[in-house]
């Protein structure tokens, strides 16, 4: 087990801020802030008043990962090595899963638990086991990262 | 201060959350969920920071009778463990496990120019375009 504390302290440094984001968000326009329900909502709300917000938090993400890119670009460092068809396979069980199961991390995992739902509580519990099975089946049976 | 503005603004602020917090980096995704192997707990904690701070705001939130900019609160009511939640949550795992990212980490690291975000990202709205086109059929058989 690997405890490094500078890594736990940005951990809940990033946590809180992503905290103050779900909170401006209900504070202002009374929204559940889910990445995947926003991203579902820009392709599918037929009005645009529904849309358009959901598509200006969208930009917002790019728009943040650009600060990010120039002020703090080791924080976007990916040094993975995953095949593409790996890659495209864990796109479409996110995407497809995400809005099955009506929500993800944020949806689910901050802003549902925050708000003690038994429906995230029990999504989190089972993305998070499930995702502890693929790693495992992935680095012993499918060539690693 | 419109709806549009707060978006924007709350998108940028969510962003600089998942950077500052690791979650942008999937090495350190496949490290939080690699349990039997040399495992970091350390995004364990991006979790406990959120949901300490907004567990504490949403309830001070909610004591109002409306948002600032809108008539009322959009929440969800449904409390029901349906077959459609876990299973869902079992797939989003599972892919969440094979490729390090989720949805959030994934768009705000399109950023970095690495052709791996671009191929998650858009293999990921092609799976949700696919629900999109399969939802009779899910209705039918998954409550």
């Amino acid at each position: 087990m690997i405890i490094d504390l500078q890594a736990i302290g940005l951990a809940t440094l990033g946590g809180i801020i992503i905290g103050l984001s779900v909170t401006v968000m209900l504070l202002f326009s009374g929204r559940v802030t889910g990445i995947s329900g926003i991203t579902y909502g820009i392709l599918t709300q037929s009005q645009w008043k529904e849309r358009a917000w959901r598509l200006l938090f969208f930009i917002g993400l790019l728009v943040g990962g650009v600060g990010l890119s120039i002020m703090y670009p080791s924080s976007l460092e990916n040094t993975l090595n995953i095949e593409n068809g790996k890659l495209v396979i864990a796109g479409l069980l996110v995407g497809f899963g995400t809005v099955l199961g009506n929500g993800c991390t944020s949806g689910h995992g901050v802003c549902g638990i925050s708000r003690f739902s038994l429906r995230s509580i029990t999504a989190t519990g089972t993305f998070m086991v499930f995702g502890m099975i693929a790693v495992f089946i992935s680095r012993h049976f499918l060539g690693g990262f | 201060m419109n709806r549009y503005t707060v978006a924007l603004l709350a998108g940028i602020l969510f962003a600089i959350g998942l950077g500052v917090s690791g979650m942008t980096q999937p090495q350190k995704v496949i490290g939080f969920l690699d349990i039997t192997g040399d495992w970091n707990p350390a995004l364990a904690f991006v979790m406990i920071g959120a949901i300490g701070f907004h567990a504490v705001t949403y309830r001070w939130v909610t004591k109002r009778s409306s948002p600032i900019l809108e008539d009322q609160f959009h929440l969800p009511t449904s409390s029901d463990l349906t077959p459609s939640l876990l299973i869902g949550a079992a797939l989003f795992g599972t892919g969440w496990g094979l490729g390090g990212f989720c949805p959030g980490p994934g768009i705000a690291s399109i950023a970095s120019g690495n052709t791996q975000s671009f191929i998650f990202v858009g293999s990921m709205i092609a799976g949700m375009l696919l629900f999109r086109l399969s939802k009779p059929l899910i209705d039918k058989f998954l409550p």
